[in-house]
């Protein structure tokens, strides 16, 4: 997971897996929209394929990219257990805090 | 409105902010006091936490055990690093599932807020093989169906 964020940081491939997500794409289209050189592009391409977020194959002279299924699961599971146990255990909070609150002022 | 902010920061922490109607006082004690840890601190609806020991003090040990009432569960131990009442506390902290994972350094303050309080909790992410195990201990299922319930509490609330 530690890689999958590490590939997530950086703006130029969070634009390349957007782009992705509307389907598949040539490391050509792939650069088109940024100012910087191909080879740089497959330097990011290259990171995503590692941390298992787009998948590559071979058509002719071109190396089409698509998303890998599932690419993103594992993380997204795990905030999302994350966010889900705090957002229960906060809410407890919330009316444990309140209950007690409430008895503090019935004291003398 | 949405009261818990949780976001990536960088590819190891995790920092969660959420506001409380209480104050720093009241957040902080029901983070240290067994008592109160026990009614609030326990995950997906169904889980319970049968045992539960914080020593409130710099390198006193922390014991969490949780039981998903059906013969499962697990349990955390830690240590407590700095406390600086009601603003801060700094632990580690590790589960065992049964094999301890890694050290977690869980930094916690609570900043007062009006009459409430915002308290943000900066973690460190767990590593893949952790995560696995701590999704594959359980904790995730039941998920949907807590959903489903929070959405009724939130549309009750809303309406």
């Amino acid at each position: 997971m530690d890689t999958t964020l590490a590939a997530l940081s950086d703006p130029t491939r969070r634009a390349i897996l957007a782009r992705l997500a509307e389907g598949e794409a040539t490391v050509n289209e792939l650069a088109a929209p940024f100012p910087i050189s191909q080879p740089a592009i497959s330097r990011h391409i290259k990171v995503l394929a590692a941390a298992g977020l787009i998948v590559q194959r071979v058509d002719g002279t071109k190396r089409p990219c698509r998303l890998a299924p599932g690419g993103l699961s594992d993380l997204d599971a795990y905030l999302d257990m994350l966010r889900n146990a705090l957002r229960h255990n906060y809410d407890r909070l919330d009316r444990l805090l309140a209950a007690s609150g409430e008895k503090k002022d019935e004291d003398p | 409105m949405t009261k818990l902010v949780l976001e990536t920061e960088g590819d190891t922490v995790v920092v969660v902010r959420r506001r409380f109607a209480a104050p720093p006082e009241a957040v902080y004690r029901a983070h240290l006091e067994p008592e109160l840890i026990q009614q609030w601190m326990l995950g997906p609806e169904g889980w319970t936490m049968p045992e539960c020991l914080n020593e409130a003090r710099p390198g006193g040990a922390i014991r969490y055990a949780w039981s998903d009432g059906q013969g499962g569960g697990f349990h955390l131990t830690g240590e407590i690093l700095e406390l600086d009442p009601p603003h801060r506390i700094v632990h580690v902290e590790r589960m065992h599932l049964p094999d301890p994972t890694p050290d977690n350094h869980v930094e916690t303050t609570f900043a007062p807020d009006g009459d409430g309080t915002l308290m943000t909790m900066r973690m460190t992410l767990p590593d893949a093989a952790t995560r696995k195990a701590m999704l594959e201990t359980g904790m995730e299922y039941g998920m949907e169906a807590s959903y489903a319930r929070l959405d009724q509490t939130q549309t009750r609330a809303d309406g």
